[in-house]
């Protein structure tokens, strides 16, 4: 969802605080061939391929948005300083709230993963980033690294405002009917349930490491896995593949479920959570 | 779980010189009008409209127009294709005289929708439209049905010569239907839309198509509606507010092509 208007309002109407965008590159981007998505036993496997209509064409889509009240995150991705700090440019222009920096795509040649694992390179398209716009700028961040600290600390080095993490789980899938991998593209990236302790385990050790707040994704689908992340350390929390699992309606459901757990355990404040699981 | 099932060809079958038929095994319910995801390994996996519903074996009827189809075509009974669904919500059957309109590969889809009203006993009436009669196909299947039906060609080889919908707007204004369903080219469902100002309507629309189960976005039509998911079956209520509705479609990369 959110490559167009319409998903975008509608993904908003169900609940949603703030709409972070499908990742927008300079020039459209078919993605790859399908299948670029299975789900798996515990999860969803997918290598999309960073499809989408370009950052000309995409402005047209945030432009209908613009007498909505619609926080927007915009998601960019780029192969390097020049075109990163292009895309937050134009998506400034367009009034959105705020920029993702997407360094984390697992299955992406030139993009993503292949700049996010650099950290003198997170540092400098953060900072370059950061000193074209005004916006906030959050940096999105990979769980397949040695060390995702070391990358979040070059981010808050760079000046970036929050860091968002955990991209998907760089996986697998081999049909062994067919006796090859299930994705055209072979590698894609795991999300859902079963990443989850992956993603509370990088937001309990970078929000311990660094001053910025951090924005927790990754297995998320009900009011409890949110508490969760929140307890990690996480500000704030994203859904992607928590929609197949529990429709499009999850982002209200999960704000009630947060809310009756806040209640049974008497609390009045969400930022009373907020990292306790540090102490 | 929405993983591809294995399954090899059983019979294969050519309805035209470009249109062919591929059975195979894949137990299950499913309701005319929805669809399956499926793989042709190495190629693509693409989104397929289901022509026959038997029980236990199932049917897809396809013309060859980009690789995907080609190679499709070329399968042969015995070679292994991927399958996942049925997915989509298919047609509502309601009303006591139904009007089809199945235009150009959108026969395929109509016409187990066809023999499922026959099924129930309803007054059904329906019109196959198609460019020539080199293009027609399923029309001795429909003829073993108790159905009223009348064929169109564009170029008058076969049936009344011009468009599907002129001959829909004529019978329409002489029969009184309770309903119309409808599956082909996206514009001649938009005039048949407009036609049926004052009767139920559902037309089915196909957009690209990547995940098939409701996340990818790719195939949103109107307000974020997933062709996939809420689709690929709209009703009037619903194609009212999908102002792409016959003015646009998005290909791979989410640009607009219009009609």
């Amino acid at each position: 969802m959110d490559e167009d208007a319409g998903s975008m309002q509608r993904v908003f109407n169900s609940g949603a605080g703030a709409i972070v965008t499908k990742s927008i590159g300079l020039k459209p981007r078919d993605g790859y061939a399908n299948p670029t998505l299975v789900e798996l036993e515990h999860g969803l496997l997918n290598a999309m391929g960073l499809p989408n209509p370009g950052i000309d064409l995409f402005i047209d889509e945030l432009k209908k948005l613009k007498n909505s009240n619609i926080s927007i995150i915009g998601s960019i991705f780029g192969s390097n300083v020049y075109e990163f700090v292009k895309l937050s440019e134009k998506m400034q222009q367009c009034k959105v709230d705020a920029l993702e920096l997407n360094m984390s795509c697992p299955h992406a040649k030139g993009y993503g993963l292949e700049i996010g694992s650099d950290p003198k390179l997170v540092k400098e398209i953060t900072s370059k980033v950061k000193k074209s716009v005004e916006i906030p700028v959050f940096v999105k961040l990979s769980p397949n690294l040695t060390n995702i600290v070391e990358i979040a600390q070059s981010a808050e080095t760079g000046n970036a405002d929050a860091i968002v993490a955990i991209n998907t789980l760089k996986a697998m899938k081999i049909d062994i009917e067919l006796k090859m991998p299930v994705l055209s593209n072979k590698i894609g990236g795991y999300s859902g349930n079963a990443i989850k302790p992956i993603g509370i385990r990088c937001v309990y050790e970078i929000s311990k490491n660094v001053d910025i707040p951090v924005i927790g994704v990754g297995g998320i689908t009900t009011g409890e896995d949110a508490i969760e992340y929140f307890m990690a350390g996480a500000s704030a929390i994203q859904i992607g593949s928590g929609i197949y699992y529990r429709g499009i309606d999850i982002f209200k459901t999960i704000c009630d479920e947060i809310e009756i757990w806040m209640k049974k355990h008497r609390y009045n404040d969400l930022s009373a959570i907020i990292g306790v699981a540090h102490l | 779980m929405n993983y591809p099932k294995i399954s090899k060809i059983i019979k294969t079958t050519k309805e035209t010189y470009n249109v062919k038929t591929i059975m195979f095994d894949y137990p299950g319910l499913v309701t005319p009008g929805q669809f399956f995801m499926l793989w042709i390994p190495s190629i693509d996996e693409i989104p397929m409209s289901i022509s026959y519903t038997e029980k236990d074996i199932k049917g897809i009827t396809f013309k060859k127009v980009g690789d995907a189809t080609k190679a499709l075509f070329e399968l042969k009974e015995g070679e292994k294709i991927g399958i996942r669904g049925p997915y989509g919500n298919g047609f509502k059957i309601e009303g006591k005289n139904i009007l089809l309109v199945a235009g150009g590969t959108g026969i395929a889809m109509i016409a187990p929708v066809a023999e499922e009203i026959v099924n129930k006993k309803i007054s059904a009436t329906i019109i196959l439209g198609a460019k020539n009669k080199d293009e027609l196909f399923f029309e001795n299947r429909l003829k073993k049905s108790d159905i009223k039906m009348f064929v169109t060609t564009d170029d008058g080889s076969k049936g009344f010569k011009g468009l599907a919908t002129d001959f829909a707007k004529d019978l329409i204004s002489k029969n009184k239907f309770d309903s119309v369903l409808t599956c082909g080219p996206e514009l001649m469902m938009k005039k048949l839309f407009e036609i049926c100002s004052d009767i139920s309507f559902q037309a089915s629309l196909e957009r690209y198509m990547k995940c098939g189960i409701g996340l990818c976005g790719q195939c949103c039509v109107g307000n974020g509606l997933r062709v996939c998911l809420e689709g690929p079956v709209f009703d009037k209520k619903m194609l009212i507010n999908i102002k792409d509705f016959g003015v646009f479609k998005r290909d791979a990369a989410g640009k607009k092509i219009k009609f």
